[in-house]
């Protein structure tokens, strides 16, 4: 058994696939697409389109770097309003040209300074959410590190909400609800056992319809049968969708998130 | 904050006066936190809980809002029968809930309900800040998606008063859903053509400015308030330096355009009821 402290290690870990090695190892002909077309491109946001088994789609993830330099550039995966708002403009793009959205999440949460601020941290993050409750077509997101905070719902709001094995997905760090609830940033280990942030109880609690295996150890160790076992979920999970009718999927879809707790 | 200081040294009036102690003013006299004037209670509480001498908006119990908002003995409650739960079993947490309703007399951090704005009927949702600072857990989350969904049913605008610290954190995850189940359910609402009016009060921060709070079809702010996703205090340690006064306010957010009105309080049930006749299908 690994205990929630060691999956928040796992889940941060720098070797970890990011976003851009599951989309460059479950898709082929990966098209990038930049900006928001209103302040500019955040590149702790990835996004565009890419072919799943020669189906178009659209896949959007969020971005941390493997070395300094690269997170630095990408603000170590804490996106801006920008990053949600090109986010947007790439699944609204899907829903005209009819392809369904893949989300990988990775987050240590929405970056919070001043121009954040500035720009509508807030309203970005509600408005993506509010329009992927009504977009008419299917959403797959997926947890592969670090899904914290309203930086990850962000791009959180899907059909189907799958974990990787050792992804967390929280309110907060348990750095920061250990230093809220228990005046102590230093007991985050205790907190992330108290928090539910692991697959299996976030799977118990329905908050995530699925957990995807990883190999032994960790994602690291082996990307391309990880990458594997994502894109049987993902191929599975559109087709089963695509049974529905639109107005059965956006029910469904809706249902989901209303009943948790 | 001068307004808790003033809640401890009447701490004693404050056990007798359990009815009242909701309320952000206690005591008969109170230092205004903003020009330092001493004031006498019942001239704030009848000048809309707003300080006569330099206008600073004190912070409001929703029963006292309610009041300010609602036409007198319209106010028909729901939402009554959802409760705190507890999906993390954590430590103390229920016990904390139940001793703060004994003393608050609060039942949780939102009222609910439908009532009439002189005279024009609407679902009319007000957040407490006094119970866990507004917090929103499965609780709020569930009442205000209950508003939502009445006023979708009735067909009747929706207006929503916030004040929140954020998420419950004692809820884990699921607080953290209540962000998408609100709004999905305002993507419903929107989807009717329906009008949402969203109030923003000092504070609102967290949770509940990155889903229902930003979600308004017309967004209105008391002055003053403070508003923002994240804490002022967590910029500040990011950022590494402080930030400069006014950031934040309800006239910063006007400034960049994420508001589209400062009301007065004195003002704000006329200002809600014109709104609600301009929406009115002719
Ligand atoms: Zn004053």
């Amino acid at each position: 058994m690994i205990s929630a402290w060691e999956k928040v290690s796992l889940a941060r870990m720098a070797e970890r696939p990011k976003s851009l090695d599951y989309i460059n190892e479950i898709f082929t002909d990966f098209i990038e697409l930049h900006g928001d077309r209103n302040f500019g491109d955040d590149k702790s946001i990835v996004g565009g389109i890419a072919k799943l088994d020669g189906m178009p789609v659209t896949v959007i993830g969020e971005q941390k770097g493997k070395k300094a330099k690269e997170n630095m550039e990408r603000n170590f995966g804490m996106p801006n309003p920008e990053g949600y708002r090109k986010a947007l403009r790439l699944m609204k793009q899907a829903e005209k040209f009819k392809r369904p959205i893949i989300t990988f999440i990775d987050t240590p949460g929405a970056y919070p300074g001043m121009g954040a601020e500035e720009r509508g941290q807030g309203e970005a993050i509600a408005r993506n959410m509010l329009e992927m409750a009504n977009l008419k077509v299917p959403i797959i997101c997926i947890v592969i590190g670090e899904g914290s905070s309203g930086g990850a719902l962000a791009i959180g709001l899907g059909d189907k909400v799958a974990m990787l094995e050792n992804a967390v997905y929280s309110i907060l760090s348990p750095e920061g609800f250990a230093s809220i609830l228990y005046k102590d940033a230093s007991k985050a280990k205790d907190a992330a056992e108290n928090m539910k942030i692991t697959a299996q109880d976030l799977k118990d609690l329905n908050v995530i319809d699925d957990i995807i295996e990883e190999p032994e150890g960790g994602a690291q160790n082996d990307l391309s049968s990880i990458a594997n076992n994502l894109k049987k979920y993902i191929i599975k999970s559109i087709e089963e969708l695509n049974k529905l009718s639109v107005e059965e999927m956006l029910q469904n879809r809706y249902e989901k998130f209303r009943k948790i707790g | 904050m001068v307004i808790d200081k003033v809640k401890k040294v009447n701490k004693v009036e404050e056990r007798v006066k359990n009815e009242k102690a909701s309320d952000m003013l206690i005591g008969k006299w109170v230092k205004c936190d903003n020009c330092k004037e001493i004031l006498y209670k019942d001239d704030v509480h009848k000048n809309y809980s707003i300080c006569p001498n330099c206008g600073k908006h004190f912070r409001l119990s929703a029963r006292r809002r309610i009041k300010q908002i609602a036409d007198e003995e319209s106010f028909q409650e729901i939402g009554t029968e959802i409760h705190t739960k507890d999906p993390l079993k954590f430590d103390g947490y229920l016990k904390k809930v139940e001793a703060l309703k004994e003393k608050t007399k609060i039942e949780e951090a939102v009222k609910c309900g439908i009532c009439k704005i002189n005279g024009e009927e609407a679902v009319l949702a007000v957040m407490d800040g006094n119970f866990m600072m507004g917090s929103m857990g499965s609780c709020v989350g569930e009442r205000i998606t209950l508003a939502i969904e009445t006023s979708i049913e009735k067909r009747l605008p929706l207006i929503i008063f916030c004040v929140s610290g954020g998420a419950r954190m004692q809820e884990g995850i699921i607080s953290l859903m209540q962000m998408a189940k609100t709004s999905a359910a305002l993507a419903k609402h929107n989807e009717e053509g329906l009008l949402y009016i969203s109030v923003l009060t000092d504070p609102t921060t967290g949770g509940v400015t990155a889903s229902f709070a930003s979600l308004g079809d017309i967004i209105l702010a008391e002055p003053d308030a403070l508003i923002g996703f994240a804490g002022p205090r967590v910029i500040e340690q990011t950022i590494k330096q402080k930030l400069p006064e006014g950031f934040q306010k309800s006239e910063f957010l006007l400034e960049h355009g994420f508001i589209d009105k400062i009301v007065d309080r004195r003002d704000m049930k006329n200002v809600l009821a014109e709104l609600i006749k301009l929406h009115k299908k002719i």
